[in-house]
């Protein structure tokens, strides 16, 4: 299958603190990915790594054949073609919902006015938030916040939607129409890399998951196997220890 | 001092105290949008993301060091004594300046010497995530600042901007030892002519205050247009694209 994002042998410290080692994974398109692992074991990073928001300190990420940690590789173009879903929403505070999900068309697509309207107001619809085009951030609840962003997101029309813990800052009672929406997106086939706390959920949806543990990547298949039956003791440590939870 | 007295000087040399009061307005309006620029401006300068050892960090790291000795010495004396400086500094090597343009200069950079602190403040005050989630849809860093940091950062200092330009409206009395024709040079003119004090002085007194209370009332105003309404409208996406 078609590759999306190639990871080679990835690595990223903060001062002399190895937070990603030798990581290496992939990601094909229209497969859901899901990223569990401890806190702290640096699927966060990984994830800003992958859209740059970090530096990695060595590796190669390969999206479309090109290594874009060449040094003269365009990082804003290839920034685009993600489309990131934050813990804590990040939306534009002085921009109401559609102008959130149309200022990044504009401005670095160049897309005219009413065609990134009409697509923003397309990604509304979808994450059920396009009563809401003149509402700004602060009138809205957490989990409407966060369908926005999704729909921010989507309107870039990225090839892979990353997502780092998107119902981790919402309330229990909100968790469940963000998971809908993302459910939704995932049955569509859209390729998805998943950053979760949310198990059950990662059970459902995701064609592959991935444990972390401590800065590597310890095992990795889909949802029957290392749900399931995982293969290594850090593994069934890990799922007991959240399961109990 | 009478109620008369003051409505007779006030009868002889009303045009010149309207005058003062149009150069007090003028000066103050001028000097507070220009120097509301010079602090975006620092602002900016002081919070463009460095990488490290490159040329371009270099010319704007000392770019940056004269910015703050400018902030710093205008904030650290007198603008009475900075009003001095500036018009008789700059005849000393022939060039005599218009007084108006001299007091503006002075009055908008000491504004701008407070503003960049100001905008400073309101840059690193908005959360990291609004800066990378900009970065995330491909934002470059002059992108992100225009479209969606610094016009939060206006609204922010609104209330700064306002304290200013009253600051402004009362300050730029001091203007008056170069000889702009403000409201407090007015003033003492007609003083000087009548041989009264109180009077003269306590109508530029009261004009003082009616200039800084109509600025205060038209910020709060200005204030409550730029943050909207306090709910939103449901609205159906047809009427809109
Ligand atoms: N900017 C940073 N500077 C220094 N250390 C950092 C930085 N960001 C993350 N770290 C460290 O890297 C390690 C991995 O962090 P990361 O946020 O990727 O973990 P995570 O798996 O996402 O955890 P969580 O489930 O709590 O979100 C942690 O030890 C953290 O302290
Ligand atoms: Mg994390």
């Amino acid at each position: 299958m078609e590759k999306v994002i190639d990871i080679k042998h990835l690595n990223k410290s903060f001062g002399n603190h190895e937070v990603l080692r030798d990581v290496n994974f992939s990601v094909a398109k229209g497969e859901v990915v899901s990223l569990i692992g401890s806190s702290g074991s640096g699927k966060s990073t990984l994830l800003r790594c992958i859209n740059l928001l970090e530096t990695p300190s060595g590796g190669e990420i390969i999206y479309k054949g090109e290594n874009i940690l060449d040094r003269n590789h365009d990082v804003r173009q290839y920034r685009t073609h993600l489309g990131m879903v934050f813990q804590n929403f990040n939306l534009f505070n002085n921009h109401n919902v559609l102008k959130n999900c149309v200022v990044g068309q504009q401005k670095v697509l160049k897309r005219s006015k009413a065609e990134a309207e009409e697509n923003a107001l397309k990604y509304l619809e979808i994450v059920g938030m396009d009563k809401y085009i003149n509402a700004k951030p602060s009138q809205l609840s957490g989990g409407q916040k966060q369908r926005v962003a999704i729909a921010r997101a989507l309107s870039m029309s990225p090839d892979v939607m990353l997502f780092d813990e998107p119902t981790s800052a919402l309330d229990p009672e909100m968790v469940g129409e963000v998971l809908k929406v993302m459910r939704m997106l995932a049955d569509e086939g859209n390729t998805m890399l998943i950053v979760t706390h949310e198990m059950e959920f990662a059970k459902e949806v995701s064609d592959r998951i991935v444990f972390m543990d401590k800065g590597v990547i310890v095992e990795e298949g889909p949802p029957s196997q290392v749900l399931v039956n995982p293969q290594h003791d850090r593994t069934k440590e890990f799922l007991k220890r959240t399961l109990k939870q | 001092m009478s109620l008369e007295s003051i409505l007779s000087i006030l009868q002889d040399n009303w045009p010149s105290y309207l005058r003062g009061a149009y150069i007090t307005l003028l000066i103050a309006i001028f000097s507070t949008i220009i120097g509301a620029l010079i602090g975006l401006f620092i602002g900016v300068m002081h919070t463009i993301p460095l990488r490290k050892k490159s040329f371009k960090s270099v010319v704007l790291k000392i770019i940056n060091i004269i910015l703050s000795v400018y902030v710093e010495v205008f904030r650290g004396t007198p603008m009475i004594v900075q009003a001095m400086v500036v018009f008789y500094g700059i005849a000393a090597y022939g060039y005599v300046m218009d007084t108006f343009i001299a007091g503006v200069l002075v009055v908008s950079l000491n504004t701008g010497a407070y503003m960049a602190e100001y905008v400073r403040g309101g840059i690193v005050s908005i959360e990291k995530g609004q800066y990378e989630a900009a970065e995330a849809i491909g934002m470059n860093h002059f992108q992100t600042m225009i479209h969606v940091i610094l016009p939060q950062v206006i609204r922010n200092i609104l209330p700064a901007t306002g304290n200013q330009l009253i600051m402004n409206i009362k300050d730029s009395a001091v203007l008056s030892v170069i000889s702009v024709t403000e409201l407090y040079f007015s003033a003492s003119s007609v003083a000087g002519a009548t041989f009264k004090f109180a009077e003269p002085y306590l109508i530029a007194c009261i004009m003082y205050l009616i200039m800084t209370f109509a600025a205060s009332q038209l910020l709060r105003f200005l204030e409550k247009k730029l943050d909207g309404p306090s709910d939103y409208n449901f609205q159906t996406g047809k009427e809109v694209a």
